[in-house]
């Protein structure tokens, strides 16, 4: 990991050291008109004004549920969609409305490990041609060159050379990972996104991809932009982690700041929902458990989007929206979008608004 | 004796490439108001077997015994079965969509069920019963909502529908198969607390088939551990994760994040899953194990009793000794279990 | 899981049946070197009626190509007319005997022969108007699906017109007003089928759209152009190719309509349409002259059904039952 050494350099957060700053980035998508003749104006906020940075060599890790916005902001930066409002400035350059064709150069800059090793590969293709395709793409190297680079990147990422001529569907699950994972490498961009890419993978082979993404970021001096719903493997990963909810950053701190003392209701209640591999653990906590689903985002809530599932609620937080800054004596690093931000050791699960379960009840 | 006993059932598919040997002589009982989860990769046999039980796979070769209630499932015709299906045993799986019919309301699918299985029940009660399972579910507002159509659900509360719809027959066993895998955490926790309630309420058995070891060990009472076919590790909940004896169990709960330290390196287990066509001779697990021996690739280990604990029976050819095996554990893997061994 | 393209090759190892979720291992099942293609030809080998229809469309593609040796064998032209030997004496053609194998027609010609040289434009018109309509289906098909927006409402409108055409109509008074020759009927053919072939394009490159592997082409920086015909076209070409296969039939049959209603090649080509419908005339006197040639045309269609039925089983295992 980029441990201490790397992030002491960082604390200043001078432009520097930012590879990736995004602004007030807003994205809606129109809702699909049902009648020809009658105008449909509602949109999907899908991200509805964020701001924030990635800096060098970190990993900036996106946590938050379906819906939340998560994957559609990492295809904003990338640029893979429009930007409806905001900013996208990468590595010093504002891309926000570069076209298809200028963002083409850029592209092996930034890169996207996907989450579906199935779905992320032409079946059709060849192994060596589907990580051929970067080099070929930008012009970077020909014939037997190629061949030689690609088979570099393959043996780089635990994959035998000698299956260069392969097809993706003679490869298991974590094998194709690594294809991708691989094909991502390639140019060796500043910055890889990494969308739920162990999402899909069984817990043996997952370890493996965490464990090559970690190693790869520490010889490359990569950038990551992680996102998942597993917020054990956030943590371990993560330098900093922006926990996402109806399009906006309720929360964003470094890793270990964020599940010590998680300020936002939301954040509390996403981390004690996890459950826990270990019975002792998991049967005397306290799960707080939400009540209902989350929202629609065609109409999200006015004043703080989670106000109608949270515990703490109060007039004010359906009313006033509240601003990301630090809050009960939080360093800088830390920022929270909440009123009433929850006190270390506070107990949210006693709250009237959420129900208890029986806790322990399965003990015996 | 126990509601569902399942011994030494086999189940493989004839492919043209060969036979695809998906469960490999497993056996576990269920008893009333348990839970029992099943864990495994995929590629394990763990979902094969439930539908092997509940005769929902096709083209299948099958052997062993499934008695429910002392009457045995796999030698029921397919009539009988479907008498059993629903009635005795409720089923989930990890799609909602896949057992919800698109075209109809939610609480007519409810109300169908109910009275294809009890005729004499009058639609207005049956239609009470419908919604009553909705409010049991956690559905908000079910008078309403019995009258929306799948669509009009979220994930979630699809999800919680499918397990109403489930218990709508108050059935003796719940099957639930990767039941909130394709579901949000905090929706997770929402779905998992409305079976446990159920199980309370109704003491019904439950098996709960899932790849989530944090699941398993929050909701099951007893835990069978499945590679490639066979059983590795059986064991309640609290020897699984305090002290699991079968190499694989300790490798599969050393490959989490959370139990492998905050930013310490993750210890995977090396290699991949077997092919089910072309298994390794001996324990299907020889090829990664840390642990291996000569034995172990001749010889397939039986179901051995751990530390004189006849509830913890391991597939491995390892000292039974807990203490035994402790040291070598520290041997091999460099430091204890994570976790601290049982309370 | 949802299944995708990819794992083509690891459900047909362990046969999934339908409604059941595949057995689990699909995904350990590791397979050494085979691409897709090879594993459909391996399936293809498998099919026995798909194997017979092909060596039956092998018998007609040689019959076409030596289909002069034929008339040298028997040393009767295509165009030569028996009238002493080819007719009776009140000029009616004669039965199949060793001298004409399959009768004479009413010109007195051999219908061996002709048969023969019926295939060659049969075949010529089947394969080369299919092949018109797939490339023009093709291209206006992937430009539909992939661009969308104004592109894909132009070419969607233009498909509905052309498919609520009445084709036979059309194509008579066509060919009435032009002289009525092969490339006409070859042309005509091709503007009227490329639409069927267009919609299916177009459906398939929606989807396929989609998939992560195309935003991942995008992603690193692949232009419209390459993501067409370098990704998706090579995952469509399987439906395509089943549908050509289907589809050379289908215009078999149309040539030989036309060719009977007397708009198709204009005699005196040998060709299985103007045959049958010359036989009308005198079928009641001279089977064989109607049989024959209808034989061969159902033959023909016949055979290159079947074997695009197997073609579709084995290139898309999904839509075949595994265990039946």
């Amino acid at each position: 990991m980029t441990e201490t050494g790397a992030s002491s350099h960082r604390v200043a957060g001078t432009d520097k050291d930012v590879l990736v700053k995004v602004e007030n980035l807003q994205k809606y998508f129109p809702v699909q008109t049902t009648s020809l003749f009658r105008r449909n104006h509602d949109q999907v906020h899908a991200v509805d004004g964020v701001t924030l940075e990635v800096r060098r060599g970190e990993t900036l890790g996106l946590v938050g549920e379906t819906g939340c916005g998560k994957s559609t902001l990492a295809r904003c930066i990338a640029r893979l969609c429009d930007v409806s409002a905001g900013r996208v400035i990468f590595d010093g350059r504002d891309i926000t409305s570069l076209t298809p064709r200028q963002m083409r150069p850029l592209r092996r800059e930034m890169q996207i490990i996907f989450q579906d090793p199935y779905g992320s590969l032409n079946p059709r293709r060849r192994v060596g041609s589907i990580i051929g395709d970067p080099f070929a793409l930008h012009g970077i190297a020909d014939g037997a060159e190629r061949k030689r680079k690609v088979q570099e990147v393959m043996e780089l990422v635990g994959l035998k050379p000698e299956h260069f001529n392969r097809f993706p569907a003679e490869f298991s699950g974590g094998q194709r990972q690594r294809i991708g994972v691989a094909r991502a490498l390639a140019l060796r961009p500043k910055l890889i996104i990494c969308d739920e890419p162990v999402s899909a993978l069984d817990v043996s082979i997952q370890a493996q991809i965490i464990n090559l993404l970690v190693d790869l970021q520490r010889e490359f001096n990569l950038t990551y932009i992680f996102i998942a719903h597993d917020l054990s493997v956030v943590r371990h990963v993560s330098d900093r982690v922006a926990v996402m909810y109806l399009g906006k950053v309720a929360e964003l701190a470094p890793a270990e700041d964020l599940y010590q003392v998680p300020r936002h209701p939301y954040s509390n209640a996403l981390l004690s929902a996890v459950p826990v591999p270990d019975p002792k653990k998991s049967s005397d906590r306290h799960q707080i458990i939400l009540i209902g689903d989350v929202p629609s985002p065609i109409d999200p809530p006015a004043g703080c989007r989670f106000h109608p599932r949270c515990p703490k609620a109060q007039e004010r937080c359906a009313t006033e929206e509240p601003a990301l800054a630090s809050v009960l004596g939080d360093s800088a690093e830390h920022v929270t979008a909440c009123h009433f931000p929850v006190e270390k050791g506070e107990d949210l699960s006693n709250t009237s608004r959420v129900s208890v379960p029986p806790s322990g009840s399965q003990t015996t | 004796m126990a509601l569902l006993e399942v011994s030494d059932l086999h189940v493989s598919f004839p492919t043209p490439d060969g036979v695809v040997r998906a469960v490999r002589g497993l056996s576990f009982a269920v008893e009333t108001g348990k839970t029992l989860g099943i864990v495994g990769e995929s590629g394990s046999g763990k979902s094969v077997s439930t539908q092997t039980i509940m005769g929902l796979t096709r083209g299948a070769r099958v052997s062993g015994q499934a008695l429910f209630e002392g009457i045995d499932l796999l030698a029921m015709s397919p009539k009988e079965l479907r008498s059993v299906r629903g009635a005795k045993v409720g089923m989930i799986f990890q799609d909602p969509l896949s057992s919800l019919h698109p075209y109809y309301r939610v609480g007519w699918q409810i109300i169908e069920m109910i009275r294809n299985n009890h005729h004499e029940i009058s639609k207005a009660k049956a239609r009470e019963r419908a919604v009553e399972l909705l409010r049991l579910v956690g559905i908000p507002q079910p008078d309403r909502r019995v009258d929306d159509f799948p669509h009009q659900f979220s994930g979630g509360m699809r999800q919680r529908a499918m397990i109403a719809m489930a218990m709508s027959l108050n059935p003796k066993l719940l099957i639930a198969d990767e039941p909130t895998t394709a579901l949000d955490v905090t929706v997770q926790a929402q779905v998992l607390q409305v079976m446990r309630r159920l199980q309370e309420e109704f003491g019904t058995a439950i098996i709960l088939i899932t790849h989530d070891l944090g699941v398993v060990a929050e909701v099951a009472d007893d835990v069978v551990v499945m590679y490639a076919g066979s059983t590795m590790e059986k064991a309640d909940r609290y020897e699984t994760f305090g002290a699991p004896h079968h190499p694989y169990t300790e490798g599969l709960l050393q490959s989490l994040p959370a139990y492998g330290g905050e930013r310490e390196r993750l210890r995977p287990i090396p290699g991949q899953p077997p092919s089910l066509i072309n298994l390794p001779g001996g324990c299907p697990f020889h090829p990664r194990c840390p642990y291996v021996m000569d034995r172990c690739r001749a010889e397939m280990p039986p179901l051995f009793e751990v530390g004189g604990n006849p509830a913890h029976t391991s597939a491995c050819w390892l000292s039974r000794d807990q203490v035994e095996r402790a040291a070598l554990r520290t041997k091999v893997v460099g430091q204890p279990l994570a976790a601290p061994a049982v309370p | 899981m949802s299944l995708s393209p990819g794992d083509i090759v690891a459900i047909e190892k362990v046969g999934v049946s339908a409604g059941v979720p595949p057995p689990e291992g699909a995904a350990a099942t590791v397979i050494e070197g085979r691409s897709p293609w090879r594993l459909a030809y391996e399936r293809l080998r498998r099919d026995r009626a798909s194997m017979i229809s092909l060596g039956v469309i092998v018998l007609i593609i040689l019959v076409a190509i030596f289909a002069p040796v034929v008339a040298a064998i028997t040393g009767h032209g295509v165009y030569e007319q028996f009238r002493t030997t080819g007719l009776s004496p009140d000029g009616l053609p004669v039965s199949p005997s060793s001298h004409f194998l399959l009768g004479t027609d009413d010109q007195g010609r051999d219908i061996l022969v002709r048969v023969a040289y019926g295939a060659r434009i049969s075949l010529i018109v089947g394969v080369v108007a299919t092949l018109l309509e797939v490339v023009i289906g093709t291209v206006l098909g992937l430009a539909a699906g992939y661009f969308g927006k104004v592109v894909d409402t132009v070419i969607a409108r233009v498909i509905d017109i052309v498919l609520s055409i009445p084709f036979l109509l059309f194509a008579i008074s066509l060919v009435s007003i032009s002289h009525p020759s092969l490339t006409i009927v070859i042309v005509v053919i091709g503007i009227f089928g490329w639409a069927a072939v267009a919609r299916v394009v177009r459906g398939q490159v929606l989807s396929l759209r989609e998939k992560e592997y195309i935003e991942a082409a995008r992603a690193l920086g692949a232009g419209p152009w390459r993501i067409m015909f370098i990704d998706i076209l090579p995952n469509i070409v399987a439906p395509i190719i089943v549908y050509a296969s289907l589809l050379i039939p289908v215009t078999i049959v149309i040539e030989a309509s036309l060719s009977y209603l007397g708009v198709g090649v204009p005699p005196p080509t040998a060709d299985w349409g103007t045959m049958i419908s010359g036989a009308q005339q005198v079928y009641q006197q001279a089977w064989w002259y109607l049989l024959f040639p209808s034989a061969a045309l159902l033959i023909t269609t016949v055979a290159f059904n079947i074997f695009g039925d197997g073609l579709r089983d084995a290139l898309d295992p999904r839509a075949e039952q595994i265990y039946k």
